[in-house]
Order: C-alpha cells, then structure tokens, then sequence
C-alpha cells in the first residue's frame, strides 16, 4: 500500500535523508526507528507530501506524491510531531473543519465527527477550546483528525511523546485497534514501543536504514536479545558501542 | 484544478479564526476611530462646507498601510509558529486553494471595516446632496486598494515564523507602493532632474495613482486591471515563497 523509492533530502549541503527505500503493506505496523535526528521526521514530511524529496518517491494506494499529491493525501492520515491543532477552535468545530477538507458534507460529516470524537474519547472536552485541554486531549484531538476519513495508510510521528503512562496505553490500544486493515507507520524512540505495537520495525541512523525486520529478528542480532544494545550498535557512530 | 469547496472551507475557518479571539474587535474599533479622527479632525470635513468624500478617501491609504499589514501578519506565521502548516499542507489541498481561502478571508476582514464607515455616507447625504456615484466608485476603489495590500500583507506574512516580520515587510513594502506615487515625493524626485519619463512610469506603478482616479469617481479598467494585476503577482509570490520554506 506504501511504497517509499529512494527517498533523498538535502538541506543546503547537508544530507539529512541519504536513500531511504521500504515498503509497507496492509496489516502491517511499521515502527519507525532511530535517535534524534536521524531523519524519521524527515522521511515522514516527504511521504506525507509536506516538503518535497530531492529526489526518488513514494506511493502511497497507487498515488505519487510527487506527481498526484492531492490524491495521494487523500489516502493518508498524518499525526504531524507535537499534534499541531487550531487552539482557539473547539474540538468539534476543529474536527468538522478537517471532515469539509476530507470532502464530508451534512449528515456524513456530523456523524463522522461524532464518531471520531467516540473513538478518540475525546466527548467530555468536545466543546472546550483546544487551548485549554491538556496534552493528552490535545493529542488525541490531532489522532482524531488523522483517522476520520478512514484512511488506508496511517503515519504518526512520536504519538506517544509526552503522554504520561495510562495516556500511552490508550493510544497503542487504538493503534492495535486499526492495525487489521491498514497500514501504519509509527515513529518513536521508545523501544518497549516496538514491542507492544510493531508487527516490523526500520532503524534508520544518519538518513539511513541500517536495519529492517520484524522486532524478533533485530532482537536476534545481540546474544542476549536486548533491544536497546541491538539499537546501540546500529545507531552510536563513536565511542564503546558494546561493553 | 481549484475546487471552490476547498476554497471555502478555509475561508470560513480563516474569517471565522479572526472573530475567535480580541484582535478583531480592537481592530474595528481601531480602524473607526482613526478613519474618523483623521477626517473629521485633520482634514477638518464639516469646515470644509463640502458634500463629498474627498477627506475621507484621503486618509484610506495611510490606515491601510498601517492596519492592514497588523490584520495579515499571523496568516501564514502563526501557521509556522505552531506547527499547523504542517498539518495544513498535508491535506488533501492545493496551496494555491490555501492562499486564495486565506487570501480572501483577510480581504473580507477588510472589507467589513470598510463597510462600517458607511455612517459617514448617511452624514454626507443628509447635509447635503453628494454625487452616489462617485462615492460608490470611491469605495470600491479603497476596496481594491486594500486588496492590493491584503496580498502584500500575505506574502510578507508567508516569509518567516514571526509576525512582527511580517508586519514590518509588509508596511515597507505597502509605504514603498505607496510613495512612488505621492505628490511631495514625485516633485522631490524631479527636482532632482530625473528625467520626467522615468519618473511618470514608476508613479504610474503606484499604489496612490490608481487609487486617485478612483476616489475621484472615474472607473477605468486599467486600474481595476492594476489592482487585480498586484494581488495575483503577490499571492503568486507567497506561493513560491511558501513552497520553497514550507519546513523552516
């Protein structure tokens, strides 16, 4: 359903992306991997069509971002990093904002908003201005916004940051919830992440993939199977990288 | 292909983001009470025994050029400073229907300020009995001008993350339109034996010319050309600019 070719990115004389390929199919959830920096958020405005690649591509249900980009967005649902949101809208007056752009008119679109608004648990708040809602909410209003239409292919950029531990939880329920029938990619930099969501996971270090497999795999590549040495060695460029 | 729907949708969240908070109520009150003071105070309207608008359009350029730029400043910057463009900029939307939507809610903000002098219309009428026309045609030429800067207001706003820098760019830029066709400075500017060619072009590509024609109560399509001419180069402008930046 995601197919990413290539993907380049420079930034004046610096290489942020350097060739990033993979794919993502339906059912899948691909954990986006990889310390600050690394690219992921990079890689992510580029599938997503906010700023364009230097060169290569990805298509999203057949769309190319670089030639179709309204189609292709059409297909996407993108929780942008911090969950950027209209604060001096209420949660429902924002969200039927985004439902008039994804195209819903009159009674589909008051039942769409009504819900997301369900699914996202936001019905204590829908009539507080976002301003005033706490960060949880606020995340949860921009998660509402990127699953109302549906959408084939999901991408969220750290979902997770910030939240404190029952708000985490929610989320990765409602990510396993849409796991069956899309595909969604999930940056983090939480390894437990990969674990409780990530049906496959990409580290991706200096505008590289220096590893793709399912959490299992890369697991397999230190004796003991930690995670965070796997994610040591693949990452640290300097210094002891295994003790 | 633009879709209208688009078009609207951020029109009306745009227009409506303006009413959301106190900006746009201390703005109307602002633009009323400096339009009155500058007619009725400076340009001295009742001593002038005169029933027309000739000291009410007079002023309109110089509070655009210092209101209009304080109305467009957070139209993209906010966009930036909070992250939304990104959100914004992935739907499924063109930028060319962002910029328009966002454009013309700017524009209508305007034009509601603009509508609220009509006291001063009723006033004129029932001292005396002034030509409608040339009121008419006075104001859809301070409508037009305002557009013009509504426009530059957008594409100053679209070139970084700060409002004020927007706000500053867009009153130089709106001040450099401005006094390329203002009478002091054009003399000034022959005075120094510039060559008299030279110095009608560049007053002929001023904001102030076209809008004395108009004020005056000729409609000529070559203003109204002009006028439309400087919107679209503007927001074509803040198209490339905002193509280009849409990350920093």
């Amino acid at each position: 359903m995601l197919t990413v070719s290539n993907l380049k990115k420079n930034f004046g004389t610096i290489q942020a992306v350097k060739g990033v390929s993979f794919t993502v199919d339906k059912g899948e959830v691909l954990g986006f991997l990889g310390p600050n920096g690394a690219g992921k958020s990079t890689t992510m405005r580029m599938i997503t069509g906010f700023i364009p690649p230097t060169s290569g591509t990805a298509v999203i249900c057949g769309h190319d971002i670089t030639t179709d980009p309204v189609s292709a967005k059409r297909c996407i649902g993108y929780l942008p990093e911090n969950a950027p949101s209209y604060h001096t809208m209420t949660v429902t007056d924002f969200l039927t904002f985004i439902g008039k752009i994804r195209g819903f008119e009159g009674r589909v679109l008051k039942e769409k908003v009504e819900s997301v608004i369900v699914k996202s648990r936001l019905e204590n708040v829908r009539k507080q201005t976002i301003e005033t809602l706490s960060k949880g909410y606020r995340q949860r209003t921009c998660f509402a916004q990127a699953i109302m239409h549906d959408p084939q292919v999901l991408i969220m950029d750290e979902p997770t940051d910030g939240l404190d531990p029952n708000q985490k939880f929610v989320v990765r329920e409602m990510i396993k919830e849409m796991a069956a029938d899309k595909a969604i990619i999930v940056s983090t930099h939480i390894l437990e992440e990969v674990d409780a969501v990530c049906t496959r996971a990409i580290i991706i270090s200096g505008g590289q993939v220096v590893a793709n497999g399912t959490p299992a795999e890369l697991r397999a590549k230190d004796p003991q199977g930690r995670f965070d040495v796997v994610f040591r060695n693949l990452t640290m460029t300097e210094g002891p990288a295994h003790v | 292909m633009s879709n209208v729907k688009h078009i609207k949708t951020i029109f009306q969240r745009e227009f409506k983001a303006y009413f959301d908070s106190p900006v746009a109520y201390v703005f109307l009150v602002a633009f009323l009470v400096l339009v009155g003071f500058l007619t009725f105070g400076v340009t001295m309207y009742y001593e002038r025994r005169q029933a027309n608008l000739t000291p009410f359009f007079f002023w309109h350029p110089w509070v655009y050029l210092l209101l209009v730029p304080a109305a467009t400043m957070g139209l993209w910057a906010e966009e930036r400073r909070t992250g939304t463009i990104e959100l914004l900029l992935t739907l499924p939307v063109t930028l060319v229907e962002t910029l328009v939507g966002k454009f013309l809610a700017a524009w209508a903000f305007i034009g509601i300020a603009l509508g609220l002098t009509f006291p001063i219309v009723l006033t004129t009428a029932w001292l005396g009995s002034p030509d409608m026309g040339a009121i008419i045609c006075g104001y859809l030429g301070s409508l037009l001008l305002s557009g013009a800067c509504v426009a530059v207001g957008v594409f100053a706003s679209a070139l970084s993350r700060s409002q004020v820098i927007g706000f500053v760019i867009a009153l130089a830029i709106c001040l450099f339109m401005l006094i390329i066709g203002f009478d002091p400075v054009i003399n000034a500017v022959s005075g120094w034996g510039v060559p008299a060619g030279v110095v009608n072009a560049v007053a002929s590509c001023s904001l102030m010319q076209h809008f004395d024609a108009m004020r005056r109560g000729v409609i000529d399509f070559y203003d109204i050309g002009y006028y439309v001419g400087v919107m679209v180069f503007m927001l074509a402008a803040a198209h490339v600019v905002t193509d280009n930046r849409k990350a920093s």
